[in-house]
């Protein structure tokens, strides 16, 4: 059976005509072929009547009804209304908001024993299993009063009839909201979720049903009737469906809809006041809960299948037989037991390995282990390596593979008697035995060609063209080395690095430099035979630090100098790395370059580039040209750099296009990074730079890495996303991974899993360390498996989810049309909650909108990704730009893109300076900002200070020392160092966002109502963004819709 | 002395001319202009000619040394026929009321230009003084372009042998003209273009020691882009952008510190090499580059490429055998058999190379030392095309090595160095006679012309040669042949005439034209054989010869040139041996010849024509040697000069012959390669025992002194400079004159002769009194 449409990725991998058929518009007669699509290929889709036939039993407990389901003559005619001429036909039930589950009486006893005081608004979401939204509802009824003269249809007396009747189910609709922690409680025995928290004082909810459906016009009258304030903020927003042009298209609603996703779909309806942003789930509110009920625990990893807390919270992990989610996050944690689930919800099965990630001094180190000269224990048959999933049996003579159930021999050495409970009575001695992650000692049979691995060695290669020196950062660079060189990495026990450097300064050719400690002079080798590239010399080019100290830093005196008059404005890129390469090769070493190049390569040379920013291929079948590489030399160097345990990092200071498409293929393939910096300049950007060199050279790193996922019969990891070469199927080859680069794996079945073994994943990274030592490194996590919805989707993870959404769409770039993409995106998002709506949600009215607990993000994340630069296909982005952007998210772990699509947007205004505590953010919408404010926004790559117009003068004067607004200078990059509360307290939050990405950010000083400001918009994702993309309100009334039309 | 014999001849007076003054005539002549013809008095027809099997040849000098030249400053006066444009000579006939000559060569009547006007009997210029018949022009037009001097080192040396040859090279710097412009690479696996002018780092050009360039790549490689493409082809001003070579190549006054630094600093080549194998050496990539880089910034000026080399080049274009030590480098039964993988290839390389570089005037030096070969069978012609030298030596830390280095440098009693470079040479004849051809360190010009012969003896089809590198002992070996028909009388005037042209780059970097004219008399051979017979030059033919068969050896088997050069020997004692037929023991030859059929011997078992015992290696050097030395030096090399010193009177010369080995004397050998001093074995004891040292012995120190004070004094002045031997009875080094004596006792007649005079040879070679024996009975034999 097809997997199409199961989960992502197929309709990624290639371009799949049935997917690429879906909506182009909103017309039925374009859905509803993806639609039948759909079902066709998942049959599971078609199972949906189960569903309601579930909630009795479901976890999720009790539904509340918010809205009210008007009877279906009226709704029909509501729908006709909001879809205009689209829908005429179209069944879709309305938009009242109903509840999934038995519900509602549950849900007035909780109210009654557990009122809860935040009630309806934002805090309700996360509290509740559903939070009701009513945008629809609102709309109609503002169109129902101002009686729009050009609606003629007759269904328009269905939008009268409901204000009344929808008033009347108010009080109703009321209690469950504010009762929701009874609710949970009474959910309890079916919600295991809630058992796993009992300190918590905010359990977690289990479900989040929204409808921002209802296009009824009656909850609005009885809400401003009632005088609810909080009501009255539910439906501020413009029409509540998908787009933001409602209003300009007003005039012609009785026509067709135009709009295609990208640039924001209109559902006709008239409206007159905006929907409460505050009624959609908020990213922040999560945030901050998740932070209130876990932040500074102790989170041990000991119980198989539990959720961890989300990124953004901080708390001490302990290790107690699963891997730390440092290391590893899933989308989900338990995983369906059967394909056919997994097919139904849709919900990618993946895991975000972080191999690397640095552990906070508060947590325990990873631990070494070492099992002799036969090198670490394994299973006989899958190979896994010896860990916890190990069952000891007969008396400890053998163990059972946890993973193919292989019975092996326990070598003699290892032997161990086992206790009553059948475990070694050592089990608590032996890391591998108790802990989720851990390290092995690699023996010989483990190294290249046998023979123990040489120190890996760093070469820094400087483009000394014309246009280079011009910028000065080729001084820049020579003057920081000078310092930097001696904080390279090193092993936690050694004084000094291992590592070796080497230089090399290039134009249209490259200057290799000999720098032996026996030279007074550094000197030259100039290698014009670009077209084959060699190493000129092997002895000498690659030294020690500490050795060659005054050789390195008369070198470092004299390559400004050197090139000061150059000429030369032409470079090569390829001959470059392939230099680096040789290098490594001839030194039979592992290393990393680390390559300063400011233009397009354009010399006569292989890998030589033209200018080719087409912006005319933006939104055609072409797009993805710009995705890939121009010239297919780069591809076969990433190959032979992967091969060579060659890592290439690359800094760009362009001041035109570089493809940066084509330059970053080999970083990419190696696990480097590629930075770019737009026209630098040394005043504004130098420090940035030199901040995000210092990072890139001092972070902890391994080489020549071969990662390897196992998981137990059942399952197995099919698809691997990342910064990172396969040349098979199975193992990954990382010429470098350092703390930074994560790697997405995505899982698929190929048998059933059983609930009571769980899913068992062990990441296995073979490496060498900055020592020279090999290694290997272990990550152990076990999942549980289910076979109900329910489990599968209250054990999500929305970050994680995004994480894979946008690796995968990132990479179905390459091969589909951008159009489809976005296409497959919105529709899975509509499939995994129609999905959970379908099996999980207690019968309610169609016209709710009904959000799983776990990933009531989802759509809001979803719209953010979707309004990313890659995404967008907007003509106004320099594709250099969303390239970059491209390439970014290639290595990013969940943090990262987590922070990536939604910023963190954090008011300075009411900070309390004497806190240490960081102020909560505040959602990304330009509503947020106030005039008399003062707010960062940081989003891992980029730092903005914005700056209200009424801001205080005390605050201007305390971080700016300058007496007001006006005087403030914005080229500032870092602001003044002032002895005063204010002062330090920005500095602190700036430092802090700082340290937590691998990119320096540089800080931007923007000033409300100056032209500048604009750049602010395109980060503030909850709004219609500034090149295009749907607002988050009409994103989540479009994905409504569509489930509604799944459901149907 | 003015040469009035010549005048005399006119009349047709040879028979006065006896033995003695002929040899008088040939010295003088030689002396004069460097010249020694095979047969100074020619026979008239072509048939004549053939029968006299030693061809009309003569042996050129073009720069034999000529202190008393006068300085002449102006043009050549050149005979207005386009095809002829000889230069006026003492030959011509000169109407001196008309202001006219007439050219002796093609008796174009030519009108003398005004500056000539105040010409009379009494007002003669230089060039038609009889004494100048050999005369130099200076020549104003062309600037003067600096000599260049690219030292092309090798790195994959012993550390030692590297130390030596860098003081060698440091040391070489101040020998330099201080204008004159230097230039270093230097190889190993890759090879570098060192950068000289720079200031601070030490700035080199690398490049793959396995991928041949072509001249354009090497050019763009290095940055020396042609201004923008004017004439192409010729484009005789190099210095226009001289700034552009000036990167690699600077005058040693303003760089000398610095290169003496970077030579300092010079390390061996730094790539590890494994156990079993040889070091990879990119020989043939470092020349190719010298060679481009030469090539596109100083093309037609005077330049020597100097090679250092220590082995054989292991990679690449031009490499000779692979690294692997197991599969030893070509020996001459690899080559019989045809087995040495690399040598055409390797051949062809260098080849293209030499012919690159003589096209500019650019000469190669291979410097090769190592105790094993260093291909220098297949870099030979690098040197032999361009007229460098090859100097060979078992390692750079030996004064064979050092001297030889430091005597290129050497100067005249002038001042100047004795090198020239970029010369052509042009041979102009009288319509009688046709150039066959020249061997030599040449190459041919491809200058075509009526003069030109069909039958080509060495490199023919050419009337001008190009000689990239020359010293005043540089000698051609031309070849002519007669084209008068046998029953065309004797040509007008009783007198053939040729003329050598030679434009070169002096060392002082001034252009100059040396002129020499030659006449000869004509006889007929049916009436007038014996004063053809009177004029032969033994010595001469015998180098010519040997040349021819030298020639002939690099291209057919060895036993097919012998077999050649004992038919010639054969045919010769034929046609000018007096005898009975079929009766060997009345077989006479007359004086002039009497030497012929030894050296005939001596030649046979030299090392030019024999490569038993010798690596290929070797023999080229000994070949590329004999090519190129004059005729005293390749006598010396065809049969050694032996001395012999003892109590009983002066040294003396000796026969070569193991016979003149004998107890109480000390024997001096002189190969030219080596100087073997052997000290008979009453001697050697003596020595042993320390005589010398006793006061009342000091006649025997004297004795062991006086062939040491001998040696030394060839030792000075030799170019290259002879591997210095000192050995006694019984020692191992005897070997080198056991070998060249004439084994008139072996161990095969030893007994029978029972002489206790002289020390036998074990050899189943054929002593010379067996030689002649047969050749009597072969020239005397009616079947033949």
């Amino acid at each position: 059976m097809s997997h199409q449409g199961y989960i992502t990725t197929p309709p990624f991998s290639q371009g799949q005509p049935g997917m690429g058929g879906y909506p182009t518009g909103f017309s039925s007669a374009t859905s509803q072929p993806h639609y039948s699509n759909y079902s066709g290929t998942g049959p599971s889709y078609s199972v949906g009547p189960t569903g309601p036939l579930k909630p009795p039993s479901s976890p999720h407990g009790p539904a509340i009804s918010l809205g009210y389901s008007p009877p279906s003559p009226a709704q029909f005619g509501q729908t006709n209304l909001q879809n205009g001429l689209c829908n005429p036909g179209n069944q879709m039930p309305s938009y009242a908001v109903s509840s999934p589950g038995s519900g509602q009486t549950s849900s007035f006893q909780s109210h009654g024993s557990h009122p809860q005081p935040m009630s309806q608004n934002t805090a309700t979401p996360a509290f509740t299993q559903q939070v009701i939204g009513q945008i629809g509802n609102m709309k109609i009824s503002g169109y129902g009063s101002s009686q729009a003269p050009s609606q003629s249809d007759p269904s328009l007396s269905g939008p009268s009839f409901q204000p009344l009747f929808q008033g009347s189910q108010l009080p109703q609709h009321l209690p469950p909201i504010s009762s929701r922690p009874t609710q949970r409680m009474s959910a309890a025995p079916v919600a295991p979720v809630a058992t796993r928290f009992p300190g918590g004082a905010a359990p977690p909810a289990t479900g989040m049903n929204m409808s921002p459906a209802g296009l009824n016009p009656g909850n609005v009258g009885y809400q401003h009737g009632v005088g609810q304030p909080p009501m009255a903020g539910y439906l501020p927003q413009q029409g509540g469906i998908y787009g933001g042009q409602q209003r300009a298209l007003q005039p012609n609603y009785p026509g067709t809809y135009p709009g295609a996703p990208a640039t924001g779909a209109q559902l006709a309806g008239p409206q007159q006041k905006k929907l409460d942003p505050d009624s959609f789930p908020s990213p922040i509110q999560v945030i901050e809960e998740d932070k209130l009920r876990r932040s500074g625990q102790l989170y041990a990893t000991n119980t198989r299948g539990q959720v961890p807390p989300l990124v953004t919270t901080n708390c001490v992990v302990q290790d107690q037989g699963n891997a730390s989610p440092r290391f590893i996050r899933c989308t989900t944690y338990c995983f369906p037991s059967t394909a056919d689930v997994a097919k139904q919800s849709q919900i990618p099965l993946a895991a975000v390995i972080k191999p690397f990630a640095v552990l906070p001094a508060n947590e325990t180190p990873i631990s070494v282990v070492s099992h002799g000269e036969t090198g670490p224990i394994r299973c006989n048959r899958c190979k896994a390596y010896m860990c916890p999933f190990m069952q000891f049996i007969e008396g400890g003579r053998r163990y059972q593979c946890g993973f193919c159930s292989c019975v092996n021999e326990v070598p003699l050495f290892y032997f161990q008697h086992l206790d009553h409970m059948g475990r070694r009575l050592d089990q608590y001695d032996k890391p591998e035995l108790s802990l989720g992650s851990y390290e092995f000692m690699a023996t010989l049979h483990y190294c290249k060609n046998s023979k123990p691995p040489n120190p890996p060695a760093f070469i820094f290669m400087i483009d000394v063209s014309y246009s280079s020196i011009k910028i000065g950062c080729v001084k820049l660079i020579c003057e920081e080395l000078k310092t930097l060189l001696d904080k390279l990495p090193r092993p936690d026990e050694a004084e000094t690095s291992t590592i070796k450097v080497g230089f090399v300064t290039y134009n249209k050719v490259l200057h290799f430099y000999n720098l032996k400690s026996s030279l007074a002079q550094p000197q030259m080798l100039v290698v014009s035979d670009i077209g084959e590239m060699f190493v000129p010399l092997l002895d000498g080019f690659l030294v020690n630090v500490q050795e060659s100290r005054n050789v390195i830093n008369n070198l470092l005196d004299q390559i400004p100098e050197m090139f000061a008059e150059t000429s030369e404005s032409e470079t090569v890129f390829a001959p470059v790395i392939q230099a680096g390469l040789e290098a490594m090769k001839a030194a039979e070493c592992a290393g990393k370059l680390f390559i300063f190049h400011s233009s397009l390569p354009t010399a006569e040379a292989p890998g030589k580039l033209r200018s080719r920013d087409d912006r005319k291929l933006v939104n055609t079948d072409k797009e993805k040209v710009i995705f890939q590489t121009q010239s297919h030399c780069y591809e076969t160097l990433a190959k032979e750099c992967v091969a060579n345990s060659c890592c290439v990092d690359v800094f760009l200071f362009p001041n035109q296009f570089v493809d940066v498409s084509t330059m970053g293929v080999v970083p990419l393939a190696t696990g480097g990074i590629l930075y770019k910096y737009n026209n630098f300049q040394i005043q504004p950007d130098g420090e940035h730079f030199l901040n995000d060199l210092r990072k890139d050279v001092q972070k902890s790193i391994g080489f020549d890495a071969i990662m390897r996922v196992r998981t137990n019969t059942g399952f197995r990891a099919t698809e691997f996303l990342g910064s990172m070469y396969m040349s098979n199927t199975t193992n990954v080859e990382l010429a470098a991974i350092d703390c930074d680069k994560a790697i997405t794996v995505e899982f698929k079945h190929d048998d059933k899993l059983s609930e009571e073994n769980g899913a068992l994943i062990q990441c296995a990274l073979l490496y060498t360390n900055v020592a020279g030592q090999r290694r290997l490194r272990i990550h152990n996590l076990a999942l549980n498996c289910s076979t109900q919805h329910a489990d599968l989707y209250k054990s999500c993870e929305t970050d994680a989810l995004i994480n894979f959404f946008a690796k995968s769409a990132y990479k179905a770039i390459l091969s589909q049309p951008l159009k489809t993409v976005r296409e497959i995106l919105v529709n899975q998002t509509a499939h995994i909650l129609a999905c959970y709506r379908k099996n999980c949600a207690s019968p309610s009215s169609a016209g709710q909108l009904i959000l799983p607990e776990a990933m009531k993000l989802l759509p809001v994340y979803m719209n953010c990704l979707l309004k990313s630069y890659v995404l967008l296909g907007s003509p106004d982005v320099p594709t250099d730009e969303r390239t970059f952007q491209w390439l970014l998210v290639a290595s990013m772990d969940v943090g990262g893109t987590q922070l990536f699509f939604y910023p963190r947007l954090i008011p300075i205004l009411k900070m309390d300076v004497n806190s240490e505590e960081i102020p909560a953010a505040v959602r990304c919408s330009e509503e947020r900002l106030a005039d008399g404010g003062v707010f960062i926004l940081a989003n891992g790559i980029n730092m903005f200070l914005w700056l209200g117009l009424n801001a205080q003068a005390e605050l201007i004067q305390g971080i700016f020392n300058v007496p007001t607004f006006a005087h403030i200078n914005t080229d500032l990059t870092s602001l003044p160092e002032l002895d005063n509360p204010y002062s330090k307290k920005i500095r602190m939050i700036i430092d802090n966002l700082r340290s937590q990405s691998p990119y320096s950010m540089k800080l931007v000083i923007l000033k409300q109502k100056e032209k500048s400001e604009g750049i602010l918009k395109q980060f503030l994702v909850e709004d219609k963004g500034i090149h295009g993309g749907a607002s988050y309100v009409d994103f989540l009334c479009y994905v409504h819709k569509e489930i509604r039309q799944l459901l149907t | 002395m003015p040469p009035v014999m010549i005048r005399i001849n006119d009349e047709q007076q040879k028979s006065s001319v006896t033995m003695t003054a002929y040899l008088e005539f040939i010295q003088q002549n030689e002396e004069r202009d460097g010249i020694r013809f095979s047969w100074n008095v020619w026979p008239s027809s072509r048939l004549e000619a053939t029968r006299m099997v030693v061809p009309l040849a003569c042996l050129f000098t073009p720069l034999k040394e000529r202190p008393d030249l006068p300085p002449i400053q102006y043009e050549p006066v050149l005979c207005s026929r386009a095809t002829c444009r000889a230069v006026l000579n003492p030959l011509c006939q000169v109407d001196y009321r008309a202001k006219l000559w007439t050219c002796n060569f093609c008796f174009q009547r030519n009108q003398f230009s005004p500056s000539y006007s105040g010409i009379s009997e009494v007002n003669q210029p230089a060039e038609l003084l009889p004494q100048f018949s050999t005369i130099e022009y200076v020549v104003q037009r062309g600037s003067s372009a600096p000599l260049i001097f690219l030292y092309v080192v090798d790195t994959c040396l012993e550390e030692d042998d590297l130390q030596a040859l860098k003081e060698s090279l440091q040391m070489s710097l101040s020998l330099l003209p201080p204008n004159a412009l230097v230039g270093l690479i230097t190889f190993g696996r890759m090879v570098q273009v060192h950068e000289l002018n720079c200031e601070g780092i030490s700035k080199s050009y690398v490049f793959r020691g396995t991928k041949d360039l072509t001249a354009k790549q090497i050019q763009d490689m290095l940055g020396l882009a042609k201004p923008p493409k004017g004439v192409q082809g010729r484009t005789p001003q190099p210095h226009e952008h001289p700034s552009l070579s000036s990167r690699f190549l600077q005058p040693v006054h303003k760089i000398d510190m610095n290169l003496t630094d970077l030579l300092g600093e010079l390390q061996r080549d730094p790539w590890p090499v494994p156990q079993g194998k040889r070091p990879l050496r990119s020989t043939g990539v470092a020349l190719s580059i010298a060679v481009g880089l030469l090539e596109v910034s100083f093309p037609n000026t005077g330049a020597r490429i100097m090679l250092f080399t220590g082995g054989p080049p292991t990679q690449g274009p031009g490499m000779v055998v692979g690294d692997e030590l197991k599969t030893p480098i070509r020996s001459w039964h690899d080559i019989e058999k045809d087995n040495a993988r690399f040598l055409k290839k390797a051949t062809k390389h260098y080849e293209a190379l030499a012919d690159r570089a003589t096209v500019n005037g650019h000469c190669i030096d291979i410097y090769a030392c190592s105790l094993d070969q260093t291909g220098l069978l297949e870099l030979k012609c690098c040197s032999n095309l361009t007229g460098g030298y090859i100097a060979m030596a078992d390692s750079f830390n030996t004064s064979l090595f050092k001297q030889t280095f430091q005597r290129v440098f050497s100067k005249s009693l002038q001042g100047d160095f004795r090198m020239a470079f970029g010369a052509s040479l042009e041979v102009k004849t009288t319509r009688e006679l046709k150039i066959a051809g020249a061997i030599g360190t040449c190459v041919s010009l491809n200058s075509k012309g009526p003069s030109v012969s069909e039958n080509e003896l060495g490199v023919g089809g050419t009337c001008q040669w190009k000689v990239c590198g020359l010293d005043p002992s540089t000698t051609l070996g031309i070849y002519f042949e007669v084209v008068n028909q046998h029953n065309a009388p004797i040509p007008q005037g009783g007198r053939g005439a040729i003329q050598f042209v030679t434009i070169y780059q002096h060392s002082s970097s001034q252009r100059r034209i040396r002129v020499t004219t030659v006449a000869r008399n004509w006889a007929d051979a049916q009436s007038q054989l014996q004063h053809i017979e009177a004029a032969f030059d033994q010595e001469a033919s015998a180098v010519l010869m040997a040349r021819l068969g030298v020639f002939r050896a690099e291209s057919e088997e060895g036993p097919d040139v012998l077999r050649w050069l004992d038919r010639q020997l054969i045919r010769l004692c034929q046609k000018f041996g007096q005898f009975h037929k079929d009766d060997p023991n009345s077989f006479r030859l007359s004086e002039t010849f009497s030497l012929y059929p030894q050296f005939m011997f001596h030649l046979r078992r030299s090392p030019f024509l024999q490569v038993f015992n010798n690596s290929p290696d070797e023999s080229s050097y000994y070949r590329h040697h004999f090519m190129r030395q004059d005729l005293t030096q390749s006598l010396i090399m065809i049969q050694p000069v032996l001395y012999s010193y003892s109590f009983h009177g002066p040294p003396e010369p000796v026969l070569l012959d193991s016979g003149s080995i004998l107890p109480d004397r000390i024997l001096l050998m002189d190969t030219f390669f080596q100087i073997v001093i052997y000290h008979g074995e009453t001697i050697s004891q003596w020595r042993k025992a320390g005589y010398q040292e006793m006061q009342e012995y000091e006649n025997f120190k004297q004795l062991l002194q006086a062939p040491l004070d001998d040696a030394q004094e060839i030792l000075q002045t030799r170019f290259p400079m002879p591997r210095y031997i000192d050995t006694e009875h019984g020692g191992s080094q005897a070997r080198f004159l056991l070998s060249k004596v004439n084994p008139s006792q072996t161990h095969n007649n030893l007994y029978a002769w029972g002489q206790e005079s002289g020390a036998p040879i074990l050899t189943d070679d054929v002593s010379l009194q067996v030689f002649m024996d047969h050749l009597k009975k072969l020239a005397v034999s009616s079947a033949s």
